[in-house]
């Protein structure tokens, strides 16, 4: 990989972020003792973006093994909050031992060695079908189907779709190589970007709410103007991109909309479960999963469209 | 030297397995002499009380055990001897030659606090089993020891009963508010209370 952009990307990205911990001191400062949920939400933000950022600079800099495998102990956080969240029986025990200690590494050794057949079908055709089997080996017929949904659930999110984020240094984009780093950035910075303008937005301008049951703070006025935004940031990051500019948009905005309604879709599990966050992986900040959760469903169909679109 | 390294490594991997926090809920990680009661129902809810205390506590504080399940296998006795420093009680009626109570009262009056699971064994998960009266009878032979509940959440689905191998999900540790042996209260009022300050822990 080429070193030098990846780092200077980052850096601006410190920047800004830096420029976000100002601002949001110097709110915090002018609220006096009682900063508030709105604010402590903002630094609780902020102060994970430093942690990825920190975290995916250090990696770049060891290289694209060490990518794969902060990814792969993302998932491993994320699919321990899912499946802690989820009702499973005894009967799954095995079943959940391979998915943590078989499945998630083999999946993340396919990211590995760029073996892209087998880890395109790995959970969803081995996992999909052996697991189960154990399951029902055990013996215990009771809410078999939903158990197993759950499980599979939990691996394809967790797993399969978080391991495309490294997975896209596996491309082999023509005029591209050893920049493919940055397309993990660029979607990245979109996905995280669009959250917070919708969040934005969302605060400056929401009225109409999209789905008060399941998410009350996303509003239509949030998911334009954020869509909106993102969209154009995307656009301005086409050089970092094999994308020309209008191809970076569109791909912004996919990303952006897959993003959205992947929030909307974890929050209805999170709201049937009466929880507001996944876990406290930073003490009472919420979890790997609601960082992760517009990640995990704009990752595959990015991986996919540059697949088929840039690669021959 | 080496039991420090394999101590470290114990709790260390079981923190990392299971990303245990202490919520300390009525009392705080003090230096006073305890016994810590909790529920039981997998291997690894000692593991994760020590793993989650102060390692200034972790080193002061150590697991009641039963003799027959420890000292089965090298392995066993060597991490409940040198690494965990248990106190190992004999399981079984009271006409043992080997007394559980005094063996626990010699670990009390050399300065040592005790975690103890007075149900006795394992067991479903959920709801905690009635009590085992040891803890009554060394609360009674040790005059004000501050007895705290503790609530592990979740352990038995890491490890339940009869399964050899973890799965790695979240678990908290809980530590309630302190209690101790009324003057004039009986054996079944005593147990039950203690149960009951443990069950309540369990449904914050």
């Amino acid at each position: 990989m080429n070193m030098r952009e990846e780092l200077l990307v980052l850096a601006v990205l410190a920047g800004v972020l830096a420029a976000a911990s100002a601002i949001s001191l110097v709110l915090r400062l002018r609220a006096g003792g009682q900063p508030g949920p709105v604010l402590d939400n903002l630094s609780a933000r902020i102060k994970a973006w430093w942690v990825m950022i920190v975290l995916l600079g250090a990696a770049f800099l060891a290289g694209r093994h060490a990518v794969t495998l902060l990814f792969a102990f993302a998932s491993f956080v994320a699919l321990r909050e899912f499946i802690t969240l989820t009702p499973t029986a005894r009967a799954d025990h095995f079943a959940l031992f391979m998915s943590f200690f078989v499945v998630l590494p083999l999946q993340y050794w396919l990211v590995w060695t760029s073996w892209y057949g087998f880890f395109a079908v790995l959970i969803p055709v081995y996992a999909f079908l052996i697991l189960p089997v154990t399951a029902a080996l055990s013996g215990d017929p009771r809410n078999f189907l939903a158990r197993t949904a759950e499980t599979q659930w939990g691996l394809m999110i967790s797993v399969y779709c978080i391991s495309h984020v490294p997975a896209l240094l596996n491309l082999d984009i023509p005029g591209y190589r050893g920049r493919d780093a940055l397309l993990v950035i660029f979607l990245l910075t979109v996905v995280q970007a669009s959250d917070v303008l919708q969040y934005v937005w969302g605060k400056l301008l929401g009225r109409h709410k999209i789905s008060p049951r399941l998410s009350p703070s996303k509003t239509v006025e949030g998911l334009i103007g954020g869509a909106a935004c993102a969209t154009a940031l995307g656009a301005s990051l086409w050089r970092l991109t094999p994308f020309r500019p209008l191809q970076a948009a569109g791909m912004a905005l996919i990303v952006t909309v897959m993003g959205f309604l992947g929030g909307l879709a974890m929050s209805a599990i999170k709201r049937d479960r009466g929880v507001k966050d996944w876990g406290h992986l930073i003490e009472g900040h919420g979890g790997m999963l609601d960082r992760l959760d517009s990640v995990a469903f704009s990752a595959p169909i990015f991986f996919h469209l540059t697949r088929y679109f840039f690669t021959p | 030297m080496l039991e420090e390294l394999v101590a470290s490594l114990i709790t260390g991997g079981t923190r990392l397995l299971t990303g245990a926090q202490a919520r300390w809920l009525g009392c705080g990680p003090g230096r006073e002499q305890r016994v810590y009661f909790a529920n039981h129902a997998s291997h690894v809810d000692f593991i994760l009380i020590w793993s989650v205390l102060p390692g200034s506590l972790r080193r002061r504080t150590r697991p009641v055990a039963a003799a027959d399940y420890w000292s089965r296998g090298a392995v066993r006795r060597y991490l409940i001897r040198r690494v965990f420093r248990g106190v190992e009680i004999a399981r079984g009626g009271f006409e043992r030659a080997h007394n559980p109570i005094a063996a626990m009262r010699r670990a009390i009056d050399e300065g040592s606090s005790l975690i103890l699971f007075p149900e006795g064994t394992r067991g479903p998960g959920g709801e905690a089993q009635p009590f085992k009266a040891g803890i009554y009878h060394l609360a009674e032979a040790c005059a004000g020891l501050e007895l705290v509940p503790v609530w592990i959440d979740n352990a038995y689905r890491v490890m339940p009963k009869g399964v050899p191998l973890p799965v790695p999900l979240l678990c908290s540790v809980a530590f309630g508010t302190p209690l101790r042996l009324e003057a004039g209260e009986g054996k079944p009022e005593f147990l039950e209370r203690l149960r009951r300050s443990l069950m309540e822990l369990g449904n914050l």
